[in-house]
């Protein structure tokens, strides 16, 4: 095999793997390969090291070497809380630099936590904190079981739990009493529709005539559906004279809604998992209903207006952001729906929402909605503000959800065509699995700017954490230099510990969900 | 040929826009026929048998399937879909599931059977594409001609009553390509009709029982692979096979 002539080679034995070379390692390795071995990298070395000195040694400085510390351990070996005012955070001499002042956060924390919100009543937070941690968290676990019962605890029970236990309140009637209401409503919008028709004809000749004749059809029309639905409001008059009304309806319902979804689910054959599922499940809401009395007026009212703190904080944020997920999802497929009456309406909401800042729909939630609404018609501030945001949201993830739909191959819908699902089994099995895996930085994204977003919620007088921290500002029993800074250092480590949680936990399920990858 | 027809296909006609990639075309499948189509490329044979379980609409014609007319509004594409099974070039497996949840979706979600049921029935399909062992791994851990396989498996878990298959070795490396072949050799030999679009002539040769050649939206010839090869009757035809058959 030498000199030019050796046109043809057969190998003998091929050729065993080695090691790869021996590289320079460690640490002395390391500082010459990555940091000094430029004169441009030397540079950046320096200005790095000088950027750190000057950012970090501060800030160390200014938060812990030079604070105030909010316990002190007495001689006994026992914690004592610093300072009852401003006097432990202001500089005995020119020479002592006062750092940060954490007593002052000690001091604030409830109120940072629970805003107004009665001091007797609190454990009524706490105790919905716990709940929704301990719903949470195996759901955040991948490994541990039961994941249908969980999910469906923690985003439809807990949720009407956390209702009644944050705001308290009972309830008057179940799901008779509910359905005869919105339907006699809905009898008693259409008949004052139809009077006023009238009435606006009576003045006019010609198209009057026309238009008293319309009003008295309108008006016939809600006799007729008011017949139709008398059976139920004479059920639900029954049952509100009877002695216990609430579990009177609440049986009722239970029968109902039990037999219902047992004849549609198969009856006699295949319909008993469904009609042991629905009975558990009223079994379940009785219990509560009991364990909290929600039949004889509940838990004592706390209006939302003294609601603060962080708990509004998560209240708006895991509200926006598990309400935004659906919304999303349903304009995203709207968006791509070849039904030009559901596409246009996906790109107009979208469009509109997401061309608005969240001020003004906050603004406009607040303070507008109310002037367009029927006079008995209130909704609650802080829910204004909540469907605000979702809507909101909704709109954003949207179009994170779009991007990760562009990215399914139209080879992946046919081939489920082709087995026989059908278009909402192929999209709700197939391509919305693989396109929100695509989009979990995105969505995560999203979840991480709407959390940090709910502080605007201060400008519409609801009191989130960072609205509280200002509002403590203003107490001048603290007023202290470095309080202003100590309290936004406070909010900000807050809020980076949940971002930081949520960004760790969706690389988390990204490596996880993405071992098909690999 | 035309005793018991489990497809036939009358005046289908197919435009897209203004082009006509389909033109009258008619062909009867009997029961357990094989039918390899063949032309070049843009023929309009790929669109023709994707027409067959809907996959592409038509404007003209009528295509029964077991019984199932499907016209142009196309209304029992459900119904037609549950019989015809289909493999496509690219494999279309789906990615984040297991080969064996590939296999186990349409049966329990379109036919309802229990999971146990479906998973055994699965398992059995995948032994018959020689892959049971592969059943808890993810698509992309097989190779090109092991996913193949897997789509083959995952259309016979419906249990259809007609396979197409869409140019199922093109994508594939050349050394891949037996093992997918043999695979739908041994399902011609159970019985299956079967309707390929394959550049494949060997397996033409040796297992279509007509073969169909088509260019220009149309049928140009049909035959028997003996006739189609040793006697061919359009130049069309002449020149196709003189500039693959080298």
């Amino acid at each position: 095999m030498s000199g030019p002539a050796a046109q043809s080679f057969v190998r003998q034995a091929l050729i065993p793997e080695r090691s790869a070379p021996v590289k320079v390692t460690g640490l002395i390795g390391f500082l010459r390969a990555r940091l000094l071995n430029s004169p441009t990298n030397i540079l950046l070395t320096v200005a790095s090291i000088l950027l750190l000195w000057f950012t970090i040694v501060p800030a160390v400085k200014f938060l812990l070497v030079d604070a105030v510390s909010p316990v002190t351990l007495s001689p006994d070996w026992k914690l004592v809380w610093n300072g009852k005012d401003r006097a432990v955070c202001l500089a005995k001499d020119a020479e002592h630099t006062v750092g940060a002042c954490w007593p002052f956060v000690a001091a604030k924390f409830s109120q940072y936590i629970y805003g107004f919100y009665p001091e007797a009543e609190r454990w009524r937070v706490n105790l919905t904190f716990f709940l929704a941690a301990i719903l949470l968290l195996p759901l955040l676990i991948p490994p541990l079981p039961a994941k249908t019962l969980n999910a469906g605890l923690f985003f439809i029970a807990f949720p009407v739990l956390a209702f009644f236990l944050l705001r308290g309140g009972g309830l008057n009637g179940f799901g008779v009493g509910w359905t005869s209401d919105l339907l006699s409503g809905f009898v008693g919008g259409i008949d004052e529709i139809g009077q006023k028709l009238v009435r606006t004809g009576e003045g006019a000749a010609g198209i009057g005539s026309l238009l008293q004749w319309l009003g008295k059809l309108v008006v016939l029309l809600g006799t007729g559906v008011s017949g139709l639905i008398w059976p139920l409001t004479w059920l639900n008059r029954a049952i509100q004279t009877s002695a216990q009304p609430v579990w009177f309806d609440f049986a009722t319902t239970a029968i109902a809604v039990s037999m219902a979804l047992f004849v549609l689910s198969g009856g006699v054959r295949t319909g008993w998992r469904s009609l042991i599922v629905s009975l558990l499940t009223f079994a379940g809401i009785g219990l509560v209903i009991a364990l909290m009395g929600l039949d004889r007026g509940g838990l004592p009212v706390v209006d939302t207006g003294l609601w603060g703190g962080f708990l509004v904080t998560l209240v708006v944020s895991v509200t926006g952001i598990v309400a935004s997920m659906p919304i999303g999802i349903a304009l995203a497929l709207g968006r791509r729906s070849t039904i030009p009456l559901i596409r246009f309406f996906s790109i107009g909401f979208i469009e509109i929402w997401r061309g608005v800042p969240l001020i003004t729909v906050l603004f406009f939630a607040t303070y507008m909605l109310p002037l367009f609404l029927p006079g008995n018609f209130k909704i609650d501030g802080l829910v204004r503000a909540l469907i605000g945001i979702a809507l909101f949201s909704g709109a954003y993830m949207a179009e994170v959800i779009r991007g990760g739909l562009l990215a399914i191959p139209r080879g992946q819908s046919e081939a489920a065509s082709a087995i026989g699902l059908s278009w909402w089994k192929t999209t709700a099995l197939i391509v919305m699995p693989q396109a929100l895996r695509h989009v979990i930085p995105g969505l995560v994204n999203s979840f991480i700017g709407l959390f940090k977003d709910t502080s605007l919620v201060s400008i519409v007088a609801l009191f989130d954490l960072l609205g509280q921290v200002r509002a403590s500002f203003a107490d001048p029993v603290w007023a202290a230099p470095t309080t202003l800074f100590t309290g936004f250092a406070f909010a900000g480590m807050i809020y980076f510990v949940f971002c930081f949680g949520m960004s760790r936990y969706s690389l988390f399920v990204e490596n996880r969900l993405n071992a098909h990858r690999g | 040929m035309t005793i018991d027809p489990i497809v036939g296909i009358v005046g289908l006609n197919k435009w897209y826009g203004d082009f006509h990639v389909l033109r009258d075309i008619d062909v009867d499948v009997a029961k357990g026929e094989r039918i390899v189509i063949c032309g070049p490329s843009g023929s309009g044979k790929s669109t023709f048998i994707r027409c067959i379980n809907a996959l592409e609409e038509f404007q003209e014609g009528r295509i029964v399937v077991d019984g199932i007319e499907l016209g142009p509004q196309l209304r029992r594409v459900d119904e037609v879909r549950r019989e015809v099974g289909m493999v496509f070039q690219s494999f279309n497996l789906f990615p984040h599931l297991t080969v064996l949840e590939n296999c186990t979706l349409a049966p329990i979600w379109v036919r309802h059977v229990p999971k146990k049921d479906a998973e055994a029935a699965a398992m059995k399909y995948l032994e018959r594409v020689k892959i049971p062992h592969q059943a808890n791994k993810y698509p992309s851990q097989l190779s090109g001609g092991q996913q193949q396989r897997v789509a083959i498996a995952r259309a016979l878990t419906m249990s259809p009553k007609v396979m197409l298959f869409d140019e199922p070795t093109s994508a594939l490396d050349p050394e891949m390509v037996k093992e997918v072949l043999d695979t739908m050799v041994d399902l011609a030999g159970e019985g299956m009709t079967m309707l390929v679009v394959t550049h494949e002539m060997g397996f033409a040769r040796e297992v279509a029982n007509r073969i169909v050649f088509m260019d220009a939206g149309q049928i140009i010839e049909t035959n028997t692979p003996a006739n189609f090869f040793a006697n061919p009757q359009h130049a069309r035809t002449k020149l196709f096979l003189s500039q693959i058959l080298r």
